[in-house]
């Protein structure tokens, strides 16, 4: 896979009540963000826990961000908090590993943000794209390319 | 309960280096209610060595495992027909749990996934201190339910020593002096004469210094 033809494969845990409205608003306004994020809906990112996060890696995301509301405005009062606590605590472990924890981001954002929801979105994107494809993709297509 | 905490990765890794075919085990009793080695912390770090295996370009089987006990035979049992067909068994539990399995199956390594640190209790989700260090001859009573054998640094038993100031211990300022405690307690008590007796010397030998200990009740052996 070279570099410039890498389309990440991203998987963004949303908000019900604010990054995932958000997309919906973002749809509405005909806003173009690039189709690598795949959304996966949540109650609240206080539902997201450390497990998620690197399951979507090892299941094959290139990158993962975690959306919620703004800081002060969880609709569960303090869901977004502990969203952060965990992200903050994934990346740590993905950094001991080698495996890069700049591949997993927090955003916050409201459900009137449709414009910052696009600019999320492709913000990570570029970010991912700068990366590169997750390692563990490269070392498969290493290995593939060793035995061919 | 007994509290641990996960080892550094880069530790694990090392220590499981030479496998492809693992048992990460879990215990469901006190690493379990202190996020250290319960089932959702078999799930972490068996995603994590996973992922950081892949990356490597190599392969590693993981079976996902927690028992209910480590410490009983009964509960060790269940994976005694798993274990011929793994190359190595990371215990989740405290070191006791890590040992005893050891025991059972002399013939696959068993190593340690966390650090054991002390018997203590939760004082807030996320934040555990140290209680008890089990020295085998309770002072409690005496000392208005406040260990001086763990909470002082010096395990004092008569009145806190020089090094307590401003109610803290000098060893860290964030250590609460012990003895500051005890005084606290028996004056709310009312029993702040029991801080004028004397403990004699505390006879260490039910503690580490006679050795590994052991409980034996006839009354309930089989």
């Amino acid at each position: 896979m070279s570099e410039e033809s890498f389309e990440p494969k991203i998987v963004a845990f949303c908000c019900h009540y604010c990054a995932y409205t958000a997309a919906d608003l973002a749809g509405s306004m005909r806003l173009q963000y690039p189709p690598n994020v795949r959304i996966i809906r949540l109650p609240c990112t206080g539902k997201v826990d450390v497990l998620h996060l690197l399951r979507a890696f090892e299941d094959g995301a290139d990158g993962v961000y975690v959306a919620g509301c703004m800081e002060g405005d969880c609709h569960f009062i303090n869901g977004n908090f502990r969203a952060k606590k965990r992200v903050h605590y994934a990346k740590k472990l993905l950094d001991e590993i080698g495996f890069g924890g700049d591949r997993l981001e927090m955003f916050n954002m409201s459900a009137a943000m449709g414009p910052r929801f696009a600019e999320v979105a492709k913000e990570m994107v570029e970010r991912i794209k700068k990366l590169g494809p997750s390692p563990i993709k490269k070392a498969k297509a290493q290995k593939g390319g060793d035995e061919s | 309960m007994i509290v641990g905490e996960r080892k550094p990765m880069e530790e694990i890794e090392a220590m499981i280096d030479p496998f492809e075919k693992i048992i990460v085990l879990g215990c469901r009793e006190c690493v379990t209610v202190c996020s250290a080695g319960g089932e959702k912390e078999v799930g972490i770090l068996s995603a994590a060595l996973r992922l950081s295996r892949e990356q490597k370009g190599r392969t590693i089987e993981i079976k996902e495992f927690a028992l209910e006990r480590q410490c009983d035979h009964e509960y060790i049992e269940q994976i005694r027909s798993m274990v011929p067909n793994y190359q190595a068994v990371l215990s989740m539990a405290c070191g006791a749990g890590v040992q005893f399995v050891a025991e059972f199956y002399p013939e696959i390594p068993v190593l340690p996934a966390i650090n054991t640190n002390f018997i203590g209790v939760t004082e807030e989700q996320g934040y555990w201190t140290e209680r008890c260090q089990a020295c085998g001859n309770c002072v409690l009573h005496l000392t208005g339910g406040i260990c001086p054998v763990s909470r002082c640094s010096k395990s004092l038993l008569n009145g806190p020593c020089g090094g307590s100031s401003d109610g803290k211990c000098e060893v860290n300022k964030e250590i609460v002096c012990g003895w500051q405690l005890i005084i606290e307690r028996l004056k709310s008590l009312g029993q702040l004469e029991r801080y004028e007796e004397y403990i004699p010397i505390k006879d260490w030998s039910t503690s580490r210094d006679g050795g590994p200990r052991k409980v034996v009740r006839e009354d309930l052996r089989l």
